[in-house]
Parts: C-alpha cells; sequence; structure tokens
C-alpha cells in the first residue's frame, strides 16, 4: 500500500467521525498550545533581563573593592575600599585587551535647577564611560578627554532628572548648582529605563570624574571601575589581566588575597537568567502534562475505534490486508490526528502568548523552533499513543474480527 | 478475464486431505472437521451444504484461508497452506481467493468503488497498476457501472452483494469462496445473485459457496453435504438449474424492491 494511499484512508476515516476527531484533537491542542504559551513566557522573561543586563554596556567588566579577612572572618564585601583612580588610569595604560576603561567616582547630591530641585546620583566618569555603557545624548553633546583633564564643570544629565528640573523644556546649556558648586548641562541623556534590579538608569548625572572627586566627593577612593571588552570571547583574558595588572597596583605579595573583586557581565547576567530558566522549564513542564492528558485521550479513542471497526479490520484481512497493513492504518490515522493537533495547537499557543502579552503586558517570545517543537512533539504523542490500540487492531484473528457484531 | 484458466485442469484448485479441527472449550475438545477428503477441480461450482454444527463454516474458514486445520493437509493450486503464517495466509487470501459473505461486508461510507478497489490496494506483487480502472472493469463486469459513486447505504441488498462480488472478483482469483451469499436477501435477488454467479463460472471461475438452502444447492454443479463434521455425500447435479431461466420465469411477477426501482 502506497503512503499516498494509506494517508487518503486515514484521512477518509477521520472524516468519517468528524466530531469524535475534532474532540480527540483538542486535547493535543490545547497541550501544544498550553507549552508554547509557557515557553513564550519564559522565553520572553529571559530576553527581556538578557535586555536589560546588556543595558549595563557590552562585554562589560566590573572592578568592585574587596572584602579582607581580619582574623579569619570575612569582612564582606567593599570592607576595605583601596580602588583610586591611579588603578584605573593604569589599567588604561597597560591593559592590551580592553577596549575602554573608566572609573567611577560615586555620589548622592541634591541638585538645583531654575524651577526645583532633585536628589539624585552623581557619577564622575571619563569618556570612555560612554562607549562602555553605549549611551549617547538626545541633545547637546557628552564630554570630550580634555573636559576631563582640565576638570571642568560641566555635566550631561540623565532623562529622568532632566524631566525634573526641566520640565518640558532643553536642558542643553542651562545652569544648575550640585552641592553648591555651578554646572552647566552639556546635554541630555537617551533614556535607559530600568535596570534587572528596578532602579532607574536615567535617574542619574555625569560628569568629568576629575572634577567629581575635586569639586564634590572629596573621596580618593572610588566605587568602581568598568571595563569593556572588543569581543565576548576576550572577556576571560581581560579579566586575567586585570588581577595581574591590579595585584601589581596595589603590591599584593604572592600569598595575599585580591582586594579587589572582577565580575563579568556574562556572571551577573548568568545569575538573573537561571532563576527564569528554571522557572520557564518548570512551566514548560506542567503545560506537557496537558500534552501527555491529550496523548491519553487519543489512545482512547483509537481504543474504542479499534473495537467499533473490528468488522471492518475482520474485512480487510479477509481481502489480504496483513497485520502490519493494519497496524500502519491505525498508526498514520492517530498520527495525522495528534500532528493536525499540534498544528492547530501551534497557532493556539502563538495567538495566546499574543493575548497575553496584549492583556498583562507581559513580554512573550514564542521561538522559531516552537513550529518544529509543536509538530515534532505531537508526532510522537501521534506514535507513542497511537501504537498500542494500532498494535491491537494488527492482532485481531480475522475469523472472529468477521464474526464481531 | 477468466481467472479460473490458470491453473491446468488436472491440478485440483482445492485437495483436502484428511483435515481434523479441533477447538479446545474449556476443558472439552469438540470435533469441528474430523477427516475430511475433498478435491475441487478448476471449472466446478460446489454447494457446501449442511446444518448448523455441521463443520461447514469451519471447512469454510479453512478453504478461506482464515483459519489452519488442526491436523491434515490443505493445498490451494498446489501450495501447501497449513503452516503458513499469518503474513503468507493474508497475501495468499488476496492474491487466490475472493470472498463474499452473507452479510456483504463492504466497509460503510465507502464508495462503491473504493470497496472494489480495496484488495487490490493491499497487494504486494505490483501486478495492478491502475487499480481504479480495474475496479470500475470488475463494477461493470457485475452490471452496477453506473453506481462508482454509491455507498452500501444507498444501494439495495442484491446491488451490494454484487458490490462485494465485484471486489472478490477485481483480483481475478482461483477460488471464489460464497458464504451464504443469498442468506440476507429475498427469493428475486437470490436468483439475480445467482445468475451472475452461474455466468462468472461459465466464464472459467472455480466457485465454492456454503448454504443451507437447498433451492440455492440446486445451481451448483455438486453437492458436497456435511454432517458432525464429516462428509456425509458427495454428489454431481443432474439436473442442474439455470438460474437465468428462472429469472426469465419470474419476469415481473415479484416486486422489485424499491431500490431496483429507481436504478438506471
Amino acid at each position: 500500500m502506497t503512503q499516498r494511499t494509506l494517508l487518503r484512508l486515514a484521512w477518509q476515516s477521520i472524516l468519517k467521525n468528524k466530531m469524535r476527531t475534532l474532540l480527540t484533537m483538542l486535547g493535543i491542542v490545547i497541550g501544544v498550545g498550553a507549552v508554547i504559551v509557557m515557553v513564550a513566557v519564559g522565553q520572553g522573561a529571559q530576553a527581556q533581563i538578557e535586555a536589560q543586563i546588556s543595558s549595563l554596556g557590552t562585554n562589560l567588566i566590573i572592578v568592585l573593592p574587596g572584602s579582607i579577612a581580619q582574623g579569619g572572618v570575612s569582612q564582606g564585601a567593599a570592607t576595605f575600599n583601596r580602588l583610586s583612580i591611579q588603578d584605573a588610569e593604569k589599567l588604561k595604560r597597560e591593559g592590551t585587551t580592553f577596549a575602554a576603561v573608566s572609573p567611577v567616582v560615586s555620589t548622592r547630591l541634591v541638585v538645583i535647577g531654575p524651577q526645583g530641585n532633585w536628589r539624585t546620583s552623581i557619577n564622575g566618569v571619563s569618556t570612555d564611560y560612554f562607549t562602555i555603557r553605549d549611551w549617547t545624548v538626545t541633545s547637546g553633546a557628552i564630554f570630550v578627554d580634555a573636559d576631563v583633564t582640565s576638570g571642568r564643570k560641566i555635566a550631561v544629565i540623565g532623562a529622568t532628572v532632566a524631566k525634573q528640573l526641566f520640565p518640558g523644556q532643553d536642558a542643553t546649556g542651562a545652569q544648575i548648582q550640585i552641592g553648591h558648586v555651578p554646572f552647566t548641562v552639556l546635554g541630555v541623556l537617551v533614556a535607559k529605563g530600568q535596570n534587572a534590579g528596578g532602579q532607574d538608569q536615567d535617574d542619574v548625572i555625569l560628569m568629568p570624574y576629575t572634577t567629581a572627586q575635586t569639586r564634590l566627593s572629596g573621596n580618593v577612593r572610588i566605587g568602581q571601575i568598568l571595563v569593556s571588552t572588543f569581543t565576548p570571547g576576550d572577556i576571560p583574558a581581560a579579566q586575567n589581566e586585570i588581577t595581574s595588572i591590579m595585584r601589581e597596583a596595589h603590591r599584593l605579595g604572592d600569598g595575599a588575597d585580591d582586594d579587589f573583586t572582577v565580575r563579568n557581565q556574562t556572571e551577573i547576567a548568568k545569575a538573573a537568567t537561571s532563576t527564569t530558566s528554571v522557572m520557564s522549564g518548570l512551566l514548560a513542564a506542567i503545560a506537557s502534562v496537558s500534552l501527555i492528558v491529550g496523548g491519553i485521550g487519543i489512545m482512547n479513542i483509537m481504543l474504542v475505534s479499534v473495537t467499533e471497526r473490528t468488522r471492518e479490520i475482520g474485512i480487510r484481512m479477509a481481502i489480504g490486508a496483513r497485520g502490519s497493513d493494519v497496524l500502519t492504518q491505525f498508526l498514520v490515522e492517530s498520527i495525522v490526528i495528534s500532528i493536525l493537533g499540534g498544528i492547530v495547537g501551534l497557532f493556539a499557543g502563538y495567538g495566546g502568548a499574543m493575548a497575553l502579552a496584549h492583556f498583562t503586558g507581559w513580554n512573550t517570545v514564542v521561538p522559531p523552533s516552537a513550529v518544529l517543537m509543536a509538530v515534532g512533539f505531537s508526532g510522537a504523542v501521534g506514535v507513542f499513543f497511537g501504537y498500542y490500540p494500532a498494535r491491537k487492531a494488527a492482532a485481531l484473528n480475522p475469523i472472529e474480527a468477521l464474526r464481531y457484531e | 478475464m477468466t481467472s479460473g484458466g490458470v491453473a491446468d485442469s488436472s491440478r485440483p484448485v482445492i485437495e483436502v486431505t484428511n483435515v481434523t479441527k479441533i477447538y479446545r472449550m474449556g476443558e472439552n475438545k469438540v470435533f469441528a472437521l474430523r477427516e475430511v477428503n475433498l478435491k475441487v477441480f478448476p471449472g466446478e461450482l460446489v454447494a457446501v451444504m449442511g446444518s448448523s454444527g455441521s463443520g461447514k463454516s469451519t471447512l469454510m474458514n479453512i478453504l478461506g484461508c482464515l483459519d489452519v486445520p488442526t491436523a491434515g493437509q490443505y493445498a490451494l493450486d498446489g501450495v501447501r497452506v497449513d503452516g503458513l503464517s499469518r503474513n503468507a495466509l493474508a497475501d495468499l487470501r488476496n492474491q487466490k481467493l475472493g470472498f463474499v459473505f452473507q452479510g456483504f461486508n463492504l466497509l460503510a461510507r465507502t464508495s462503491a468503488i473504493e470497496n472494489v478497489e480495496l484488495p487490490l490496494l493491499y497487494d504486494r506483487t505490483g501486478r495492478w497498476k491502475d487499480p481504479r480502472a480495474l475496479a470500475g472493469e470488475a463494477l461493470a463486469r457485475v452490471g452496477l457501472g453506473e453506481r462508482f459513486d454509491h455507498q452500501p447505504s444507498e444501494l439495495s441488498g442484491g446491488q451490494q452483494q454484487r458490490v462485494a462480488i465485484a471486489r472478490a472478483l477485481v483480483t481475478h482469483p482461483m477460488l471464489l469462496l460464497a458464504d451464504e451469499p443469498t442468506g440476507n436477501l429475498d427469493s428475486r435477488m437470490t436468483v439475480e445473485v445467482m445468475v451472475l454467479i452461474q455466468e462468472l463460472n461459465d466464464q472459467g471461475i472455480t466457485v465454492v459457496i456454503v448454504t443451507h438452502e437447498p433451492d440455492v444447492s440446486r445451481y451448483a454443479k455438486r453437492i458436497i453435504e456435511l454432517r458432525d463434521g464429516h462428509v456425509l455425500r458427495d454428489h454431481p447435479i443432474e439436473k442442474r438449474r439455470s438460474a437465468a431461466a428462472d429469472l426469465a420465469a419470474l419476469g415481473d411477477e415479484v416486486i422489485a424492491s424499491p431500490a431496483e426501482v429507481t436504478a438506471p
């Protein structure tokens, strides 16, 4: 029997019982649809977190103050800050694998504008900072190396600060006071939104680190140094280089622990995404239970169908169908039902994911592999749950099958 | 279109030697057939008669390669059937046998032409190039040339049985086995079906009919009577009736069934 004939026979038999076929398919439709919606939610959450993390900057490495142990007890992170501008400058000067290096001198101060005041984060950075964080301005300009060298009193303000101090106006060129020091607004940054931790990244003012240190913070220690590499592949080498340069800068002997911490973005991303991937895996696993229930539905109906069509099976055997012909016929039938269900479920899942995104505002992403997954899974369900009824049909005794009423 | 002529007339189509069939019902052994010996030669039209329990159904199942004997030998067209596998039996049924049943046994909700085509689709020898056309020819041969697309429920009993005969003929079998072919038909349709069977036999097809109706058996050339699993009598018929003549004699006196009336 040719494959076309087999498919035609299966199709005929499916059409003969439209309502029953539809109800059987529904189980697979719901199963596949549920899996796709859950995968879409999981992928969406992951994509969102990845986007947030990459908004920190590309190929980013962060050098943070280290912890020290006193009398064998670790004092926790940043208990002893020895990071300095000189470390950042040494990294910039000696590094061979870095694309950009910027110190971050952080403080929080009240900023006074013409129409009000606002307390915000002040970050003193180098021009590399804009490269590292892939950040530009919507109006005005960013500062240049000469501004850093000369310690000019200029500031590039975040979108939130601009909204608070200059609602509805262009802040470029305006004067503001930061901790009683007058500054000129050089530009307004592009809005980045919240970071993975929910903090507003636009509530910030950037200025040359020289200015920040001498005019505002007065502290020789700095909060962090940001380093970026050219490609993600350079990150491990860059981390090693940072460690060796920093140990040299801090004159640490062979046995001494690092007094700084080097973190890369991948580690940060991994920590954040591992939770969501566990969650989305769990969701998909729960959803796939419904796929199994759908498969059991197919098995159930196929068993009923085999009993109901015992006489038909007997006739087919009498005129020369082998057991394998009967087996194939029923197997093809259950596979066709379940793959059809899978295809309908694919569209249902796609629609469900869109509707969910529309009504809840969640980010949902249906991965392209969902098409393969839907067809593959439903086909596998068809084979797995169709085999037992098909084998039962194939094993019937033709005489008894013919006599069956 | 003849197929019985495939075998030479000296070799029996059916050769049953000392066949015994025992069914086990719990502790008891039931002898359905006891050492039956039987030969049927090409071109014969044999009626197997007997009351229920005589073993004629069991004999039919064995002749039809649906069942195998407990002891003894059965050769179909010179090929030993006892001891063959399920698949080999299925292939034998497909290639050498045509079945006609009492209850027609057509696939429901399947058109006449698709029913007739079915045995060709299960063929594994690749002999049949155009199943649809062959099925059409077979339907034309039984006089249903214009009813290809009708489903069994849209046909009269006589027409359904003719579709079943077309299905049995389509593979050009060695042997046509008919199990109570007229059991569900009224007297006129019975005669009509017997006209067809006699015609086919005249064209060379070997036919074995199992029946308990003496009227039907009189259309055969030879009668084998079974009782309690034995062959009681095996004799030729001297005054064989012609179904065609009987049909002509019936004329219009028997009212045809409604479906027959609407037939074109």
